[in-house]
C-alpha cells in the first residue's frame, strides 16, 4: 500500500486508462506460473510446490503467499471474503479485502455462505464449505518438520521417503512430558496417507473441517516460496495415538454474545480485575446468530455497548 | 464499543495512515525535502536502497527514502514491490568491470599496483569528528576538490592481471554467455545453491547481517583470513542484446563497487597451494556492504574446497534463507498481527497443565498430611 493508504496512487480502476498494474495486481506471466503450482499441488496433495514468489506490496509474513493465489484465481465474476483470527473486521483482513477490491474489482463480503473465495488467517469459517468454494489459507512456515529440521535438504529428502519418523517421536516426547499431545495450532496433519502438512497456524480446533473438505483449500506461503493444496474429498488426518487420540479444544464457556457452544472462542479481557469475555472467533458466524435471535449473557452489556449487528 | 476497538477497523487504518504522512512531512514551517537533495545530498543512502532494492534508479530510490522518512528498509521494500511488476526483457550482457571508469581503487596486497592507489571520495582517513560548519545554513558553497595533473591509466590493471602470470590467484568463474543464468527475482531458492545464485542473494543482502557475519569470520567463526586484494569503484556500460537486433546496444552506465578479497588455499591431491577469491559486487557505492559479501562469499565456498563447514557464515541454507531484509523485516514485524486464536489454543493448554500441577500438587499434600508424624 501507499504511504496515503487512501484511494490516491496505486490504482486507478480497471477501466481507466491511468491503470498502473493488470489485472488482480500481478502480470499474466506471473499468474500463469502461480497457476501451474497450484495445479501439480492438487494433483499431488500435500506436496510443498516451491514457486517464483513475488514481492507483493505488503510485506512477508502478512499475506503474501495468499495474496499471490488469490490474484491468480480471482475473477472479476468472485465474491472475495478475507477472515484474520476468523474476524472480517481486524486491521490486515480489511487491507487485504481493500486491495483486491481495488485491483480485481471483485464483490466482497463477510457471509461465508456466499463467497466464492475466502482468504483466511489462522481460521477455517464454522458455516460448513461447499462445493466451488475456494479457501486460501496465508502460510507462515509450510515445513511441518521444520520445527525438528532447520535444513531445507533433510525435510524435503524426508518428505520424498515419507520419513516421518522424527515426527511421531516428538509427539511421543510430548506425551511424556506433558502427559498429551502439546500442539495447539498447526497441529500436523497427514494428507491422503502420503504427505505430511502442516495446515498452516489454525487451531487444531479446525483441523477436523480439513478432512473431506466439499471446498478446494490453497496454501501458500510467499516468504518460503512453496504452494501446496488439499483437493476436495481428501483424507486428512491429524497426528496421534491410538491409547492418546485427537481432540480438539474444548471450552466451558458459550459466546457471550450469541450463545454458541459449538465454535471456536476468543478471549476478551475486559478490565484488569480479571474480568473477561468469551466470543466466537468467526465475526460473521457470531453475527448471523444474533441476527437469528441468539443471546449471549453478555449481549447488550454495558462494557461491550450497543451491538452494531443486533436486529439487522 | 470495547469489543470492536480490540479488533480495529476501516477507519482507523484510514486515520492512521493520515497520521503517517502528517509525520512523515514533520514540521510544516521546515521546506519540504525534494527527491533531487535526496539524490544528490543522501547519496549513500540512494545507493544502498538501489543495491538491496536490486533495482537501478537513483531516482526511485530517492522517491522511497523520502516516502518511508529515511527509513532504509522501507524504502528498500517499496522498490522491491515496485520492481516486482516490471517486466524482465532478459539478462544484460556481463559488465566488464576491469573496463570501468575508476572513480576509487585501492589494494591491501601490494603497496603499488601497476595503474596506483586511486583514493577517490572516501571517509577513510577522516577524522570523524561533527562539522558544525554543516548545521548553518547557506553555509558558502563547497569549493571544487583539486584535479589531478595526468590523466588516470584506462584500462587500470586489476589485480588478477597483477597475478595473471603466475596463476598465484585461481582464475575468475567466467560466464559463458549461453545458459540462462538464475534469478532469484523468478526462481526460489534451492540448494546446494550454484554461485549465481549465491552472489545474487548477497548482492542484494541486508548490509548489517552481511557485515555481522563477516565479521564474525574474521573472529574466528569461520575464517577465511581475507586479504584485500582490490576495491574499485565506478561505472560501466550495460550492453543487453536485443532479439529484434541480434547485436549488443549500450543501454545504461551504472555505478558499481566491486571487491575481491585473497584467502589461502593449501592445496588437494588435484590442486596446487594458491590464492582464492571471495567476490562481492553492489550497485552504487556499498563499500562496507561489498567487502562483507565478499568475505561471505569465500566462506561459503567451504563445501566446494572441502573445508569443514562449522560455522553460520559457512552454512549456505542459514546464510541465503536470512539475508534478505524484505523477508525478515516483514516476519519478524508480522507478530505485529492479531494471534488471539493461536494465543487462546496456547492459554487453553497452559491452564489445563497449571490445574494438573496444583491437582497433583494438593492431592501429594493430602497425602502427607494423612501420614503419622514420625516418632521423635
Amino acid at each position: 500500500m501507499n504511504a496515503q493508504g487512501t484511494d490516491s496512487g496505486v490504482t486507478a480502476s480497471s477501466n481507466s486508462p491511468e491503470r498502473y498494474y493488470t489485472y488482480g495486481y500481478l502480470d499474466e506471466q506471473t499468474k500463469r506460473m502461480i497457476r501451474r503450482a497450484i495445479l501439480k499441488a492438487v494433483a499431488i496433495p500435500g506436496y510443498q510446490v516451491p514457486f517464483g514468489s513475488r514481492e507483493m506490496p505488503v510485506p512477508y509474513g502478512w499475506g503474501t503467499g495468499g495474496i499471490q493465489l488469490t490474484a491468480a484465481i480471482i475473477g472479476p465474476d468472485d465474491v472475495y471474503k478475507c477472515i484474520d483470527q476468523g474476524a472480517d473486521d481486524t486491521t490486515n483482513a480489511v487491507s487485504i479485502r481493500r486491495f483486491f477490491a481495488k485491483v480485481a474489482d471483485v464483490a466482497t463480503t463477510e457471509n461465508t455462505a456466499e463467497a466464492t473465495i475466502i482468504q483466511s488467517r489462522h481460521r477455517i469459517p464454522e458455516h460448513p464449505l461447499k462445493d466451488g468454494q475456494i479457501m486460501v489459507f496465508q502460510v507462515p512456515q509450510p515445513e511441518p518438520l521444520r520445527g525438528l529440521e532447520p535444513r531445507e535438504m533433510e525435510t524435503r529428502a524426508m518428505h520424498a521417503y515419507e520419513e516421518y519418523g522424527l515426527q511421531y517421536v516428538s509427539l511421543y516426547e510430548n506425551v511424556s512430558a506433558f502427559g498429551r499431545i502439546a500442539a495447539t495450532a498447526g497441529y500436523p496433519v497427514m494428507v491422503d496417507e502420503r504427505y505430511l502438512m502442516s495446515p498452516s497456524p489454525i487451531p487444531k480446533f479446525d483441523n477436523p473441517k480439513l478432512h473431506n473438505s466439499q471446498a478446494l483449500m490453497l496454501f501458500g506461503a510467499g516468504r518460503e516460496k512453496r504452494i501446496y493444496a488439499i483437493p476436495p474429498h481428501t483424507t486428512v488426518r491429524s497426528l496421534d495415538f491410538e491409547d492418546y487420540p485427537f481432540e480438539t479444544q474444548k471450552w466451558e464457556e458459550s459466546c457471550a454474545l450469541c450463545a454458541a457452544d459449538d465454535s471456536y472462542l476468543d478471549e476478551v479481557v475486559l478490565d484488569d480485575q480479571g474480568q473477561r469475555m468469551f466470543v466466537c472467533s468467526d465475526s460473521h458466524y457470531c453475527s448471523e446468530r444474533r441476527a437469528q435471535g441468539f443471546r449471549g449473557p453478555m449481549a447488550g452489556h454495558e462494557l461491550v455497548g450497543q451491538d452494531k449487528d443486533a436486529g439487522q | 464499543m470495547a469489543y470492536v476497538a480490540v479488533k480495529g477497523g476501516e477507519r482507523a487504518i484510514s486515520n492512521a495512515h493520515a497520521l503517517l504522512e502528517e509525520a512523515r512531512r514533520g514540521d510544516p514551517s521546515v521546506p519540504e525535502l525534494l527527491v533531487n537533495q535526496v539524490r544528490e545530498q543522501l547519496s549513500l543512502s540512494v545507493d544502498r536502497v538501489m543495491a538491496e532494492g536490486s533495482c537501478y534508479d537513483r531516482d526511485l530510490a530517492a522517491l522511497a527514502i523520502k516516502q518511508s522518512a529515511g527509513d532504509v528498509a522501507e524504502a528498500t521494500f517499496l522498490i522491491r514491490a515496485y520492481r516486482t511488476t516490471l517486466p524482465r526483457f532478459g539478462f544484460s550482457k556481463p559488465v566488464e568491470t576491469a573496463a570501468m571508469a575508476v572513480r576509487r581503487r585501492i589494494s591491501a596486497a601490494f603497496k603499488d599496483i601497476p595503474g596506483g592507489q586511486i583514493l577517490g571520495a572516501t571517509f577513510d582517513y577522516t577524522h570523524r569528528l561533527l562539522d558544525f560548519k554543516l548545521a548553518a545554513e547557506g553555509a558558502d558553497p563547497v569549493a571544487p576538490a583539486p584535479q589531478a595533473l595526468e590523466p588516470m591509466v584506462h584500462p587500470l590493471p586489476t589485480i588478477s592481471s597483477v597475478f595473471s602470470h603466475e596463476n598465484l590467484l585461481e582464475q575468475e568463474a567466467r560466464f559463458d554467455g549461453d545458459d540462462e543464468p538464475f534469478d532469484l527475482t523468478r526462481e526460489p531458492m534451492s540448494f546446494p545453491a550454484g554461485r549465481d545464485q549465491r552472489l545474487q542473494a548477497l548482492a542484494r543482502g541486508d548490509e548489517g547481517f552481511l557485515l555481522s557475519l563477516a565479521y564474525s569470520s574474521q573472529r574466528g567463526w569461520g575464517s577465511t583470513h581475507p586479504l584485500c586484494g582490490e576495491i574499485r569503484m565506478g561505472e560501466v556500460p550495460v550492453e543487453f542484446i536485443p532479439d529484434e537486433l541480434g547485436f549488443p546496444i549500450e543501454i545504461a552506465d551504472i555505478t558499481l563497487t566491486e571487491c575481491i578479497m585473497l584467502s589461502g588455499f593449501a592445496g588437494s591431491a588435484e590442486r596446487a597451494p594458491q590464492y582464492t577469491r571471495g567476490y562481492g559486487l553492489t550497485f552504487g557505492h556499498n563499500e562496507r556492504k561489498t567487502m562483507s559479501m565478499a568475505i561471505v562469499d569465500r566462506a561459503l565456498r567451504a563445501r566446494e574446497l572441502g573445508e569443514e563447514v562449522e560455522a553460520p557464515c559457512q552454512d549456505e541454507e542459514f546464510v541465503l534463507y536470512h539475508s534478505d531484509n524484505v523477508e525478515a523485516s516483514g516476519f519478524v514485524q508480522h507478530l505485529k498481527l492479531p494471534h488471539y486464536v493461536d494465543f487462546q489454543a496456547d492459554l487453553l493448554f497452559l491452564r489445563k497443565l497449571r490445574a494438573e500441577f496444583f491437582d497433583k500438587k494438593a492431592t501429594a499434600e493430602a497425602i502427607t498430611a494423612l501420614q503419622p508424624e514420625p516418632a521423635e
